[in-house]
């Protein structure tokens, strides 16, 4: 991100030699700074309080053995250590890969599909709009309950209409094969309307003469949009890419109102591990070594797809 | 991300509107769209559908094999029994508490510090912001722990205050803040110097009216997050009494397990203001969705 500094006509704290107007402007430095920090200060400590400090509190956590009551005992790497070789960890990062592995390219082919579909001047434009949009403001306990109801294999809507079509009946959440798919459908429901919009600002920005150009030149629309349209919009689906792959790694709440990490297990991710670990078995500093690991996943994923896409010359940051 | 931020939010304005005057001739052939369109917004649009209906039906018809998508009569017997049995109104009234107050420190808040950092020179300014800008990466699991044992020390835990403190300022309304005074031509600023106003004045007579749609955004985005958290009140509060809307319909379905038209009902109540307000203000929030990705 590009920290852009306002052209300034004087640079503070940069005093003279003169001796006289030096001194004046020393001053005159120190009330800018004073104004500027009571501008800034409040929301700054606010902030700084609660994540840096506990960010640091949690990397000081990560290498200690502590339930929050008796003293903490300080073990090295030793939480880190147990985290490879814990079986349950393993199957909440392989869950969390299954689960990115399904959503990330689906979200963003859905949102390319969806604002392609919604980047035109039609009748009812404005109801599609708004049917694809509003599921974005449902939170992630609302976003359960229905999907529970929904796919519920006895009374659910899902299989009610595979029963109609005489389609075999699914168990969907009950089912640890299936569970994490429905997870992944719902989570698509109710971030569509993000990826779509990105993408359709995008499109909006796609210069109308390359278009026509390409046309010009006898391209058909289906060439058109995959050499002329597609290639200009890979900054945006990079930065669509990354989001997306932030917000799968870290699933947690429609894990929890849904299936609580069930069944069998199927759907506990790294998340819901830590979750799990921290405030069930009060293993404060095992949850904040698991936590840790997230965090550096998560950067590794960030850093790793921006530097590929470097490469290629394609910026999105 | 700056780049990709700055251009999508200044096209998200063309996103929301209406699509403009148009080709006549083109808009009455029927386009081949509506075929995909119209069942993918139906698609969308059944879950909320099935809440709907499913809370005003009867609770018995809800348990039948299989049961009626339309129920064959509408009743709001799943209202009245929510209203009766639970503390939604008390749950409903905590929420609008946390996101209140949330939004109005926010906007004070993060509009000072915005405008701090777009226009005042001071010591540390630039390594402030840095630092500022840096914990957007940190995810919230990170920080969960610690702030959890913190608020515990302070006694913040099981009270409101556990929801509402840690959204009194975000991150991300400082930047956008910034964002926004950053694109405020200077001039009005410096004949309001010349007028002799001190920067307070100048802040508060001529800057923060002309930042309404900024504010808007801030105010959407704080909204939709303290409206809809879960991970941390459900972390932070185990009083019943200090529940907020989505801890109390969360655990609706251990409590009320097949009591679907209560449930149903109680999941419309906690939905629909926001539903409503996304209908009344959809401009608003499309350009705040392009500002952030703020789900999850």
């Amino acid at each position: 991100m590009a920290v852009n500094t306002v052209p300034t006509l004087d640079r503070p704290g940069v005093s003279s030699d003169a001796p006289g107007p030096g001194r004046a402007r020393r001053r005159q430095s120190l009330v800018t700074s004073v104004t500027g920090w009571s501008f800034v200060a409040p929301a700054t400590v606010i902030i700084l309080g609660l994540s840096i400090f506990p960010a640091v509190w949690a990397f000081v956590l990560s290498f200690q053995s502590w339930d929050g009551f008796s003293e903490p005992t300080w073990v090295g790497g030793q939480n880190y250590a147990d985290l490879v070789t814990d079986a349950d960890f393993g199957d909440a990062v392989l869950n969390t890969a299954g689960f990115t592995i399904l959503f990330v390219p689906a979200s963003v082919l859905l949102g390319l599909f969806l604002a392609v579909a919604l980047n035109r001047r039609i009748h009812w434009i404005g109801f599609y709009r708004t049917a694809i949009f509003v599921p974005f403001v449902a939170s992630a306990a609302s976003t359960g309950i229905l999907s529970t109801y929904l796919f519920s294999p006895q009374f659910g809507l899902v299989n009610n209409v595979l029963r109609v079509l005489h389609l075999p009946q699914q168990g969907w959440l009950d089912d640890p094969h299936q569970a994490m798919l429905v997870i992944a459908i719902m989570s698509l429901w109710g971030s569509a309307a993000f990826t779509t919009v990105i993408y359709l600002a995008a499109l909006q920005d796609v210069p109308t003469d390359l278009i026509e150009a390409a046309r010009i030149d006898g391209a058909n629309r289906w060439q058109t949009f995959w050499r002329i349209v597609w290639p200009q919009l890979a900054p945006v689906t990079v930065f669509v890419g990354i989001w997306q792959t932030i917000q799968a790694i870290q699933l947690f709440d429609l894990v929890y109102t849904t299936t609580r990490g069930g069944p069998l297990g199927a759907t506990t991710t790294i998340v819901f591990f830590l979750y799990d670990k921290a405030f069930h078995a009060l293993e404060f500093g095992y949850g904040s070594a698991a936590a840790y690991v997230l965090f550096a996943v998560t950067l590794l994923v960030t850093i790793g797809v921006v530097v590929f896409q470097r490469r290629r010359g394609t910026e999105a940051f | 991300m700056a780049t990709v931020i700055d251009r999508v939010s200044q096209t998200g304005r063309e996103v929301a509107g209406s699509p403009a005057g148009g080709d006549r001739r083109r808009r009455r052939r029927l386009s081949g769209w509506h075929f995909v369109l119209l069942p993918v917004a139906v698609l969308f649009l059944v879950p909320f559908l099935q809440m709907a209906l499913a809370s005003f039906s009867p609770a018995k018809e809800l348990l039948a094999f299989p049961p009626p998508f339309i129920p064959s009569h509408f009743t709001v017997d799943g209202y009245v029994k929510l209203f009766a049995e639970t503390d939604i109104l008390l749950w409903l009234r905590n929420t609008v508490i946390v996101a209140a107050t949330a939004i109005v420190s926010n906007i004070v808040l993060c509009s000072l510090a915005g405008y701090g950092f777009a226009r005042l020179k001071f010591a540390g300014r630039n390594v402030g912001f840095i630092v500022i800008l840096a914990t957007i990466m940190i995810p919230t699991q990170l920080l969960m722990i610690p702030t959890y044992i913190l608020f515990a020390k302070l006694g913040l835990l099981n009270g409101l205050g556990a929801a509402i403190v840690p959204w009194l300022a975000t991150a991300f309304g400082i930047f956008l803040m910034r964002q926004f005074f950053l694109s405020l031509p200077s001039e009005l600023e410096e004949a309001g110097a010349i007028d002799g106003c001190n920067r307070w004045q100048i802040f508060f007579r001529i800057v923060l009216p002309l930042a309404r749609p900024a504010l808007a955004t801030l105010a959407i985005f704080t909204l939709l997050g303290a409206w809809n958290d879960l991970v941390w009140p459900l972390i932070a509060i185990n009083n019943p009494a200090a529940f907020t809307l989505q801890l109390g319909i969360a655990n609706f379905q251990g409590a009320h397990q097949t009591d679907w038209s209560l449930i149903m009902a109680g999941n419309v109540v906690a939905t629909l203001p926001l539903i409503l307000f996304f209908l009344f203000a959809q401009r608003q929030f499309i350009a705040t969705m392009t500002f952030s990705g703020l789900k999850g």
